[in-house]
């Protein structure tokens, strides 16, 4: 819990909005924003346009960000550990996305990164010709940052909303 | 050690060319002073007739010396000794360090090849590699970008360098190669990548290749002859593999060959398991994916497979199944038998005639393994060899995206490379097992090559209903399917064992515990906490008439994927979360020899 909101406005947020609005308003203080401000049918976008998650008031997740889960940790895990929490070498992406902004998430997807010195090798390769990865990189994203910001907690989500008939056929696309 | 020798004195005196079981390899693994190949001996069975160190005394031993390595990711593997050097190896970029034994490890050489980094981002779970092996005045290193090199023991100049994979596709490596009389064993890594999994035999001289064996496709290609080669039994007939697919999916069906490789002399047939098929999802390659999850059994000169045995047709759960094969002369039913063990991911432990393929014994060694209910014993069933599926724990009866929960074991297997120990003496396998379970959904992906083609989304967590912790360290009797004891481990035991003459079983634990115990009772007798968690194999060397042991610490591998963060269990609800023991809070990475003895 941050300390710049008072427990009765927590409270009183909690109240009003339900959970997903309590955890916007402790991204909002950790800096980043991931209030719902619009929906394509798809997907949640913030108010700059960058997706977001929507995690209704019982827990019940949206389908992109539950399938954001599943392909981390079938894409990413291997890596970056179980629940975006890192590994014996890899960062935990959970925290990564609350420091640096979708744009260079997305860069970093597709074209990879490397540091490699005589303390660390840190290389990851680059994901942009893989569909399993590019085509589920906006429900990463918002998966990560629903762990980042505290929303989501660590395992499978135990309530999630069923995929769009709209989403169905931008993934068939996608996928092809 | 000393099991195949007897058997190699009538080869040798049968046989008139001169191209014997490697000669410079069994006078080495003869030779209870010196560790020439990562497994010990061609049996793998990781024992040592020193008997300095024993159970009486082993609680009095030090620290006598300690190597950094430099470093810092999973450090498997454990050094070599011959000929008064020790060979060290690392994880990527694969630095090799001869250390004069009689000159206070004074560093004799070093190996450092330059490798392109992009490997390392085409390695499922970490950049380790399993060590360096020793033949003919040479030192063998497969890197992890697939460059096999023999170097001078004595100089450590290159000899010759070999490309056995392209790891733009993914091939990759982290297994020791084996020597085999004038040729060098080679395996590959990838089967997260589609890779389709093969066996290279190079000319140890030249480093030309002179077979090839693939785990999948055309028998040309397999090596398989279908009238000879048998399957419980019987002749594995025509194009047994590219029957058990679904049209060409057998080109990226996986099958890799990255575990260890054991050889019989007497019966010139080398032997090692294939790994998983390609998806992790199964709906998407229907068929028994032949030969996936296999037990080879090859002539060394030719590769021709003379048996197979498929441990886990179709697999559902990424049992890959390369874990290592010991060859042990055992009664089974007051008959003497040439027996083959090992003990699967799959969690069952299997016993079969290493010279026919017969299989003679199929039991669990962890109780907790519930995916099927039993291997069926009964020739005369269709179901023989067949493990019988429970269709609660099927990924593929239950489907594509639902979420199966409750399997046991994980994906980590009850039991990983991490290789067993066989004592003579007790009669009993030493091994170190995972305790850990999963719930696995599965779901549809598509393949680009050098890009990870997994297709399931896992969470892991500590055997339910049991002591809570990820691991056992167990005692096998492997002529009848049974546990003798069973120790439990706050974390999975990644180590590789140690049984010596001295009646001490040797491992590691994830926490950097470096664990003696007694080889009858499993009684702890000594431990000693190295600097990072131990995923290495624990060896045993004699030098100016004492014993040393020496073990490779530095945390990584799966091990340092899925337990760095510390497991959860969702179906335990929110208060489990974080409850169970994170590795992180234990030790930190860095890679470092540790080597014990005895006070003077």
């Amino acid at each position: 819990m941050k300390t710049t909101l008072s427990l009765g406005a927590m409270v009183s947020l909690a109240l009003m909005a339900g959970a997903s609005s309590l955890a916007s308003a402790e991204a909002a203080a950790q800096g980043v924003d991931v209030a719902v401000a619009s929906s394509d049918g798809i997907r949640s976008f913030n108010a700059e346009d960058v997706p977001t998650f929507d995690i209704a008031e019982d827990g019940t997740v949206d389908w992109p960000t539950f399938s954001g889960y599943r392909r981390y940790q079938s894409e990413c895990h291997v890596c970056h550990g179980p629940d975006g929490m890192g590994s014996s070498y890899a960062p935990a992406l959970k925290d990564s996305v609350m420091r640096i902004d979708y744009y260079t998430f997305l860069e970093t997807i597709a074209n990879g990164k490397q540091e490699v010195g005589a303390a660390k090798t840190l290389v990851m390769p680059a994901f942009g010709t893989n569909a399993n990865v590019m085509c589920y990189v906006d429900d990463i994203w918002t998966y990560l940052r629903a762990r980042g910001t505290g929303a989501l907690d660590r395992g499978r989500p135990a309530k999630r909303a069923d995929k769009s008939p709209e989403y169905a056929e931008v993934e068939k696309t996608c996928m092809e | 050690m000393k099991m195949l020798k007897t058997g190699l004195v009538a080869t040798l005196l049968l046989s008139s060319a001169p191209v014997f079981a490697n000669d410079s390899v069994l006078k080495a693994t003869d030779d209870p002073k010196q560790w020439a190949i990562q497994t010990g001996d061609y049996a793998n069975t990781r024992y040592s007739e020193l008997n300095q160190i024993t159970r009486e005394n082993v609680g009095k031993l030090q620290v006598a010396w300690t190597f950094s390595t430099g470093v810092l990711r999973g450090h498997e593997g454990s050094p070599l000794v011959v000929d008064g050097i020790m060979y060290v190896h690392t994880p990527f970029p694969n630095n090799v360090y001869a250390l004069d034994l009689a000159n206070d490890g004074k560093i004799l050489w070093r190996y450092e090849p330059q490798q392109n980094p992009d490997v390392i981002g085409v390695m499922c779970c970490d950049t380790v590699n399993r060590g360096v092996a020793y033949a003919d005045g040479m030192i063998f290193l497969h890197q992890a970008d697939t460059t096999v090199v023999a170097l001078d023991a004595k100089s450590g100049e290159v000899k010759w360098t070999v490309q056995n994979g392209d790891p733009a596709k993914g091939e990759t490596n982290t297994a020791t190669v084996l020597p085999v009389k004038d040729k060098l064993l080679v395996g590959i890594s990838g089967g997260e990548f589609g890779v389709r999994g093969h066996v290279t035999a190079y000319d140890m001289k030249t480093g030309e290749q002179v077979w090839r064996a693939y785990s999948t496709g055309p028998d040309a290609e397999m090596l398989v002859d279908p009238e000879k080669t048998m399957v419980l039994g019987k002749p594995v007939g025509a194009d047994s593999s590219i029957k058990s697919w679904e049209g060409d999916q057998w080109q990226i069906g996986g099958g890799t060959t990255w575990g260890w490789y054991s050889y019989d002399p007497d019966l010139n047939l080398v032997y090692y398991g294939t790994g998983n098929p390609s998806t992790w999802n199964p709906s998407q390659r229907p068929g028994d994916n032949k030969w996936s999850m296999t037990i080879m059994a090859r002539d060394a000169d030719t590769g021709m497979a003379k048996w197979m045995y498929q441990k886990t047709p179709h697999d559902e759960w990424d049992y890959d199944g390369v874990n290592e094969n010991i060859l042990v002369d055992q009664e089974i039913d007051g008959q003497m038998r040439k027996l083959l063990v090992n003990l699967d991911r799959n969690g069952f432990g299997y016993t079969l005639d290493r010279e026919t393929g017969e299989l003679l014994v199929a039991k669990k060694y962890d109780p907790a393994v519930n995916w099927a209910t039993e291997v069926v014993m009964d020739k005369e069933s269709d179901q023989y060899g067949r493990p019988q599926v429970v269709a609660q724990y099927s990924t593929a009866q239950n489907g594509e995206d639902t979420n199966t929960t409750g399997v046991c074991p994980a994906a980590l297997g009850s039991k990983d490379q991490q290789p067993a120990s066989f004592s003579p003496k007790t009669g009993l396998v030493y091994v170190p097992t995972n305790h850990v379970c999963m719930d696995y959904e599965p779901y549809r992906v598509s393949y680009s090559a050098g890009q990870p083609y997994v297709g399931a989304t896992l969470s892991m967590y500590p055997a339910p209903n049991s002591h809570g912790g990820m691991g056992n360290f167990i005692a096998w009797d492997a002529t009848k399917g049974e546990i003798k004891w069973s120790l439990p481990e706050q974390f999975s035991v990644w180590s590789g064992a140690l049984a010596t003459a001295g009646d001490v079983v040797f491992y590691g634990t994830l926490e950097g515990y470096l664990k003696a115990i007694d080889a009858e009772t499993g009684e702890l007798l000594y431990r000693f906490k190295t600097p990072s968690g131990v995923i290495g194999n624990v060896m045993t060397y004699e030098f100016n008439g004492k014993q040393y042991v020496g073990v490779l610490s530095g945390v990584g591998g799966w091990a340092g994927i899925g337990l760095a963060a510390g497991l959860t269990n969702p179906n335990e609800g929110l208060g489990a979360v974080g409850g169970y023991a994170a590795l992180s809070d234990y030790t930190q990475l860095g890679g470092q020899l540790t080597v014990f003895a005895l006070p003077d």
